[in-house]
């Protein structure tokens, strides 16, 4: 599947310790940590709405030496484990890399994709709820959700061209996105995705979901399904946009669990809460 | 096994006659296993009284462990005599910092730089050896077991259970217990006070049955709310963190520079006036520079 070179691998991995955040958590961090009484729940609010900052959390703290009991999915649980003033220092040494720049030569709206990223994450959390309750953390629904496509941030900031190229295949020729990055890229965004993750000694089901959200012959989980469904809804419904346009054609994945796409907005009732939340915080 | 109180006041030394009961200097406790071997918990300026009464024992192999690097509980490192010495060896354990990304070798480093201090860390006479420890993971000293558990302050904070022969002392560094960020009509409550329960489990599990509990109580319960946040335990939580993991012995510890020796008795006395012990519960006692406790 994969013919990402090792020598392209090796360059992603070691290019994404460097990648900055999203320009609206660094300003909010900042802004935040000025105040030396800044209440940790709104911290914790900013750290988890940016991918970026999420991923970089979760890979320091994973790390070996302080050899957790379980691996850490959740900011929330960074801070229990770590201290808020540990998490605090940690953001703030990630803001001062820089900030992502809304447009890269790859010609990825990186806010979109945010605002993407964001609303899928609220989505497949409040599905796990309603539709896989007991199966699944709500909260691995949210990380799951925010991180599915961290792949195509790290093409567009460090294979620009390359993504740039993907994304017009997928749009001329109407094909899957991952599909045109096989193509072009030799490896898709889902792979990508992952290979940072299990780099980064993220917990298997977190790599596996990553990995194979758009593999549609990987064993399904309830985790990997709360996911997709909530990518298909934000897809169909415009909540912001990742370079994969929604496809007429495309069939609810698990219509086992959800029936059918009016079956599950309908029971998911006023997205418009999930939906300004994530504008608001992604400024589109 | 022989604990030995060296430094027993949090933040800064404040020596002064109204202190003089307890001690100014800032954290430093040496451990005695049955053979001898000298384990000292953390690098206060109580580390330079003790260093002067090991001079008889050089060459010396000595183990320090620094439960975290706020300067009260490193300041004395620097003056720590046996580091002169050829012949010793001083064996430095602690945490991996994860916001500087670097393990406890920076510990000396940061310290012994030209413009704070006149001895470079290469002009050590004595073997210094770093050890970052995985936490959780025992370490063999001497004839004792040194294990690690992650605690909470505003920096990587461990907690150090020392075993030796079936007996045992816990110390906490600097902790204040676990508590929620959220307000109880917040979604996100319950899981975190889920978390919280779970790791406040953990470390009454990782202190259960020792010989003596010694603990951060740097404040009194009216005092704690304006100071929520700042890393450090109040009496009544190290009260009742040590009846809770049947400790027999606990020591409160790390004395607040403003609190005179005075109002350090009438806090202390309030706190075990307000919560009466039940047959069985261990005995408390106030840390006291110069204190020995032999078990
Ligand atoms: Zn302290
Ligand atoms: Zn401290």
């Amino acid at each position: 599947m994969t013919t990402l070179t090792l020598e392209v691998q090796r360059k992603l991995g070691t290019a994404v310790e460097r990648m900055p955040a999203f320009p609206q958590s660094v300003q909010k961090i900042l802004d935040l940590t000025r105040d030396i009484n800044c209440l940790p729940k709104d911290l914790v609010t900013v750290i988890e709405k940016d991918p970026v900052m999420t991923m970089k959390i979760l890979k320091i703290i994973n790390s070996a030496y302080y050899s957790l009991p379980a691996k850490i999915t959740s900011v929330n649980q960074s801070v229990v484990y770590l201290g808020l003033n540990t998490i605090k220092n940690l953001a703030l040494s990630i803001a001062a890399v820089g900030m992502l720049p809304r447009f890269n030569t790859s010609g990825f709206d990186i806010q979109r994709y945010l605002l993407h990223s964001l609303t899928t994450a609220a989505v497949a959390r409040q599905v796990a709820v309603q539709y896989a309750r007991g199966q699944l953390d709500p909260s691995d629904a949210y990380i799951a959700g925010l991180l599915h496509d961290f792949g195509k941030a790290v093409f567009a900031q460090f294979l620009a061209h390359d993504f740039h190229d993907a994304l017009a295949t997928s749009r001329e020729r109407g094909i899957p996105l991952h599909q045109a990055e096989l193509e072009v890229i030799g490896a898709d965004h889902a792979l990508v995705g992952s290979m940072l993750a299990t780099k980064w000694q993220f917990p298997q089901h977190l790599i596996a979901c990553i990995r194979d959200h758009h593999n549609l012959e990987a064993e399904p989980t309830a985790l990997m399904d709360c996911v997709r469904v909530a990518d298909q809804i934000c897809r169909k419904l415009s909540f912001g946009e990742a370079g994969n346009a929604w496809r007429e054609d495309e069939a609810i994945v698990a219509p086992q669990r959800f029936g059918s796409f009016e079956a599950v907005i309908e029971a998911l009732g006023d997205l418009e809460k999930i939906v300004s939340d994530a504008q608001t915080f992604a400024q589109v | 096994m022989r604990i030995k109180f060296w430094g027993v006041r949090g933040s800064i030394a404040s020596p002064g006659p109204r202190t003089v009961r307890y001690g100014g200097n800032t954290t430093c406790i040496e451990v005695r296993t049955d053979d001898g071997t000298l384990i000292v918990l953390d690098g206060g300026t109580g580390i330079f009284q003790l260093s002067q009464t090991l001079v008889r024992e050089m060459p010396l192999d000595t183990h320090v462990f620094i439960t975290h690097t706020h300067w009260d509980h490193i300041q004395g490192l620097p003056f720590f005599i046996p580091i002169f010495v050829p012949g010793n060896t001083v064996r430095i354990h602690g945490a991996y910092d994860i916001v500087s990304g670097s393990g406890i070798e920076q510990v000396m480093n940061v310290q012994l730089q030209y413009s704070y201090f006149p001895v470079r860390e290469a002009e050590l006479k004595a073997r210094i050896e770093y050890e970052t420890l995985t936490v959780g993971e025992p370490v063999t000293v001497g004839d004792a077991t040194v294990t690690s558990v992650m605690l909470n302050h505003p920096v990587v904070d461990l907690g150090y259970r020392v075993d030796c022969n079936g007996k045992s002392v816990f110390f906490t560094g600097d902790h204040e217990p676990w508590y929620n960020i959220y307000d109880p009509a917040d979604g996100e409550y319950a899981e975190y006070q889920r978390m919280v329960d779970e790791k406040h489990d953990g470390l009454v599990e990782a202190i259960r049955g020792v010989d003596v509990l010694i603990a951060d109580s740097s404040y009194t319960v009216a005092e704690y709310p304006s100071k929520r946040g700042w890393g450090h335990g109040t009496f009544d939580s190290t009260i009742a963190l040590g009846r809770r993991a049947g400790a027999r012995k606990v020591v409160c510890t790390h004395h607040e520079p403003t609190r005179f020796d005075d109002d350090l008795e009438r806090a202390f006395t309030e706190a075990l006036a307000r919560s009466a012990p039940a047959p069985g519960d261990p005995e408390v006692l106030l840390a006291r520079e110069g204190m020995e406790i032999q078990l």
